[in-house]
């Protein structure tokens, strides 16, 4: 994992070209682009639910992200911290009546301490040994999802905590309709945004992407590369969970294929797609990867060919994923 | 085939078909997404599983639902207005499923959801539509969207629920004094059937001498077989679904089960029965909603498959598929009754309406809106004693619709 | 419960355990010397099942089936080295399994296209239906012939690997491919041989369980997952690892099914984790 580049956090290129200072604009002022941007989406794709979509999968990918590219560690277990925030949140809600903002709180402290866990068990490993712990991991979350099932609803999934209304500063806003749902869920991801991009830009930023270049240079330049791991380990889960707690607020459903190890695989595939270790590029690839999905599949029922071969062609011609590619070329 | 299917769902997104040339570039910022005009078609979703193990299940429903649409619009639509039926795939996942019939609902404006396969991805979409007051009609097999805890005014059970097909299935299949083993799919859906077998099996006299849990979608059930052998039953009740069914009736086959044991399922599955071939499913005996033969004995039977076989190149409704014909059927009948698409006159119209439109009298429960209807048992049939390539089954018994054999309200947890 | 129980439980177990053996062997080899994550693996498995069907349909035997499909397959399998994995060989790992995952894609849907969404019946051959009386059990005789040519499998490619120049050339290439480069041996050749070969051996195990599981484009998902928990407990590069890790993986099943056979597939993963945690690189794992 050591031919990434990294335009966006340490740009190699001196900014003297026009457009390298285009691109040294874009990431002093990423996360208000990014909201910006955010704010457009619903009216340009073909539904709000889609939308809202984008904002609970660009989080998850670039919570992900935060730990895949930046620290260098491939989990296939964070479809656990994602399914823990979703069914901590409506667990709270549905069964114990706690407010909204209080479950989703929740939701992403428990993620966090499930993150602790996991993680502190497994960064012991490394390479692919680390992926297949956290896919373990993750599974026996998944089974406890299954089985306990007067909590979660077992494979039925969890049901019956639908937020009908939302109460902000004596309004209330209602929260069935598609519009005011996605900018309430888009507050959450631009907190996220923030929050990603103000971690990156701290010397903890710069010693995770110390351990990804190089860990044994890392720990002789004296950083304690095991609590670092394990820090981002639990920061990306936290950010994992967030998402969760959106997906819950969003579907008012729990299904338990949140837990699946599918929803860890389709995690990894969104950040690649759109180009891991850059800032955008994990909301790039969560918008193309569901696009492609609604489009390609009501055009035909075999759209997972197309899909299938979109990633080859990306693999071959366009390894740096979407936003990694888009970024090379307005660098060169 | 799927090509046909494909064709079908390409024809209703026409308006949106220009579209997919387009890459996700910003070509798509671009593009207006036109609002859908208001016309005065009548828009029913139908989010099913195209993709994943139960695609083929759910093609079926995509071609009996279509039917049911084409006769109504035929005979000039509902109320003077055209029906519209908007397939989407569900991809077998309650989230995927919750989010396509949020985007019905939202987008496409429908005026009810008739569909989803599996008790999990009823559930989701019952949750979605319950929250904003949509018909829901739901065409897949569950107990729990029975109970009060899950109940939607709007929502109406058109598939059978374990409960009533077990009961159906032991009485015919099991004898008093048998003893009974149950391999059972860990998940709702096997647990509700498992609990629908006990109590029949108490009612009957027959004994329960043990019982294995598998977990869903085991590709493998030799390690299994053993202990199920040694209970020494003389029915092994195997309650789970698609390919687990297969794949466990198949193993139970190759260990010699079937020499000891008679096998019963609670559902017999037409698509199954097809994958593994009739040597594997011969003898074993199991429920259904639905089974073309039935044309023998009911006119309306016969009627659906005529219209079927036409439309589809002389193919045969199957089992599941037919839910597409009398979930969709039953909603419009009630929309024609209510005059139009108006929730709560169709509500209502549901609640009082008595059909019959492939498989004999139907009408949905006023507490739980479960669809009472007759119960199938069936038999599937030596290789020989087949008539024709779809002469998989010989009808056993076909249980009358009957409000007794269901839970009784109160039991489900309504006022009485 | 009677020892006769245990006994016939704990071969059911070996029995599994030959099963997933198999299926882990193509994708452990291609791990251990090209470091390529093949997530394509289930897939191929599937295939394998739908070859060996078609070949034993044209020709009406079982046995053209399971010769001529996996040599067919692994065929295959170079094309897609040569195709779509050579160019990847230098880049991050991810690569690969971004690449193969979404030949994963391709692969489950051509199928539904050409063979449909049914499964497809894969009648047993008539030479070994019926079950056979062990003393202490029945057993169906297809599922002891599998064993036997698990056996007769890792025995060729044990021979291969060890007792052969090309076998040295093998594990050298895993070991330093630059050092055989300078050598003056082919490497790439030795590479496209290896990935045909653990292409072929997942066709195999697909063709084998064609017989025992029903052949649905699906079928594959699974067993990738359980071929790489085999590959991981083992270790990766080592044939020997993988050997008992499937036969434990295999036995861990069977005993738990002894209790609480529910808990069959989650009990995988917890012995992965378990041993994982343990001895963080598997079993039979170099260390660094």
């Amino acid at each position: 994992m050591t031919t990434k580049s990294v335009p966006l956090a340490t740009p190699v290129v001196p900014a003297k070209r026009p457009s390298s200072n285009l691109i040294a604009t874009i990431t002093s002022w990423r996360v208000l682009l990014s909201i910006a941007i955010l704010c457009l989406l619903p009216w340009v794709l073909p539904s709000k639910a889609l939308a809202v979509n984008v904002l609970i999968y660009g989080v998850l990918a670039m919570g992900y992200n935060l730990l895949f590219g930046y620290t260098g560690l491939l989990s296939f277990g964070h479809a656990a911290f994602f399914g823990a925030g979703a069914y901590i949140t409506g667990i709270a809600i549905g069964q114990f009546g706690v407010p909204w903002y209080g479950a989703v709180l929740l939701g992403v402290v428990g993620g966090g301490v499930l993150a602790f866990v996991i993680g502190g068990l497994s960064i012991r490993t490394r390479g692919i040994y680390f992926s297949m712990v956290t896919l373990a991991l993750a599974q026996l979350v998944y089974h406890v999802g299954l089985q306990a099932s007067s909590w979660t609803g077992g494979e039925n999934g969890l049901r019956g905590f639908t937020v009908a209304k939302i109460d902000l500063f004596g309004v209330s806003i209602n929260f069935l309709d598609p519009v005011n749902k996605y900018y309430i869920l888009m507050v959450f991801a631009a907190l996220a945004l923030w929050f990603v991009s103000r971690v990156l830009n701290s010397p903890f930023g710069a010693a995770i992407e110390a351990i990804r270049e190089n860990e044994t240079r890392a720990r002789a330049c004296g950083y304690d590369v095991e609590r670092t791991k394990l820090l981002s380990f639990v920061l990306s889960g936290l950010i994992c969970a967030l998402a969760g707690t959106m997906s819950a607020l969003h579907l008012a459903f729990v299904p338990l294929d949140v837990l699946h190890y599918q929803t860890s695989g389709m995690i990894v595939m969104m950040t690649l797609l759109g180009g891991a270790s850059s800032f955008f590029g994990p909301f790039v690839g969560a918008f193309a990867f569901l696009l492609m999905e609604d489009v390609f599949s009501l055009w035909t029922s075999h759209w997972q060919i197309i899909v299938g071969s979109i990633f080859i062609l990306f693999v071959l011609f366009l390894p740096k994923g979407i936003w990694g590619t888009f970024l090379a070329k307005v660098i060169r | 085939m799927s090509d046909k299917i494909d064709s079908l769902i390409r024809r209703k997104i026409s308006r949106r078909a220009a579209l997919v040339g387009l890459s996700a570039g910003a070509s798509f910022i671009a593009m207006p997404w036109v609002a859908r005009a208001a016309d005065d078609t009548i828009r029913i979703g139908f989010p099913t599983p195209l993709t994943g193990p139960y695609a083929a299940e759910a093609k079926d429903q995509v071609k009996s639902a279509e039917l049911a649409v084409k006769l109504v619009n035929d005979k000039g639509g509902v109320a003077g207005r055209k029906v519209e039926l908007l397939v989407r795939d569900g991809k077998l996942n309650g989230g995927e499923a919750a989010t396509r019939t949020l985007e019905l609902i939202e987008k496409d404006k429908v005026h009810a959801v008739v569909g989803a396969l599996s008790s999990a991805v009823q559930l989701a979409v019952n949750e979605v539509t319950r929250a904003r007051g949509v018909i829901y009609v739901s065409i897949s097999q569950s107990d729990t969207i029975n109970e009060v805890k899950d109940f939607s005014k709007y929502t109406f059970h058109e598939a059978l629920n374990p409960h009533m097909t077990t009961a159906a299935v032991a009485r015919h299949a099991i004898k008093k004094g048998n003893k009974v083993a149950h391999l059972v799919a860990d998940y709702a859906y096997g647990h509700e059937m498992l609990r629908g077998f006990k109590r029949a099996l108490t009612t009957i006299g027959a004994e329960s001498v043990g019982e294995l849990l598998h977990p869903i979608g085991a590709p493998d059930y030799s390690t299994l077989m053993p202990r199920l052998r040694a209970m020494k039953p003389d029915v092994l009740c195997i309650s789970n679904f698609g390919r687990d069914q297969a794949n466990s009736i198949k193993q139970a086959a190759d260990f010699g089960m079937k020499q000891q044991m008679k096998i019963v399922v609670p559902v017999l599955l037409h698509n199954q029965r097809l994958a593994v071939g009739p040597e594997v499913f011969e003898g074993v005996v199991g429920g259904a909603n639905y089974y073309w033969e039935l044309e023998q004995q009911l006119p309306s039977a016969k009627a659906f498959n005529d219209a079927f076989r036409a439309a589809n190149g002389g193919a045969i409704p199957t089992d599941y598929g037919a839910y597409g014909f009398t979930g969709i059927s039953s909603l419009l009948l009630a929309m024609q009754a209510a005059g139009g698409p108006d929730t709560d006159k169709v509500v209502a119209a549901l609640e009082g309406l008595k059909y019959d439109v492939a498989k004999g009298a139907q009408h949905y429960r006023k507490c739980d809106h479960q669809s009472v209807q007759s119960v199938l048992v069936l038999e599937s049939k030596k290789k020989a004693d087949m008539k024709s390539a779809n002469d998989f089954f010989k009808i056993v018994e076909n249980e009358k619709p009957s409000e007794d054999v269901l839970r009784s309200c109160k039991e489900l947890g309504f006022p009485a | 419960m009677d020892a006769e129980l245990i006994l016939i439980q704990l071969f059911s177990g070996v029995a599994l355990g030959a099963i997933l053996v198999i299926t882990a062997l193509g994708l452990s080899i291609i791990f251990g010397m090209l470091g390529v994550v093949n997530f394509a693996h289930g897939a191929l498995f599937m295939v394998g099942a739908y070859g060996g069907l078609w070949v034993a349909s044209l020709t009406g035997s079982f046995w053209w089936g399971l010769l001529v499909a996996p040599i067919m397959i692994g065929l295959f399998g170079m094309i897609i080295e040569w195709l779509l994995v050579r160019p990847l060989y230098g880049r991050s790992v991810d690569d690969p399994l971004l690449l193969t995952f979404g030949l994963s894609y391709v692969l489950v849907e051509a199928v539904r296209i050409v063979f449909g969404n049914d499964g497809i019946p894969f009648p047993t051959p008539s030479q070994l239906t019926g079950v056979a009386n062990l003393g202490i059990g029945y057993f169906p005789i297809y599922r002891l012939f599998v064993i036997v040519v698990v056996a007769v499998v890792l025995l060729l490619l044990w021979l291969a690997l060890e007792k052969t120049k090309f076998g040295l050339i093998v594990r050298a290439g895993a070991r330093d491919p630059t050092i055989m480069r300078v050598l003056g041996v082919n490497i790439s050749k030795v590479w496209l041989l290896v990935f045909g070969v653990g292409v072929g051996l997942a066709a195999l195990g697909g063709v084998l369980a064609g017989p025992m599981r029903t052949v649905n484009p699906e079928m594959g998902s699974l067993v990738l997952i359980e071929a790489f928990v085999v590959t991981v407990i083992g270790g990766l590069g080592s044939l020997l690892g993988s050997v008992v890790a499937g036969l434990l993986v295999g036995i861990a099943i069977s005993m738990t099914a002894l209790f609480a056979p529910e808990l069959g597939t989650i009990v995988m993963f917890a012995l992965m984790a378990l041993i994982l945690l343990v001895r963080p690189r598997g079993l039979f794992g170099k260390t660094a």
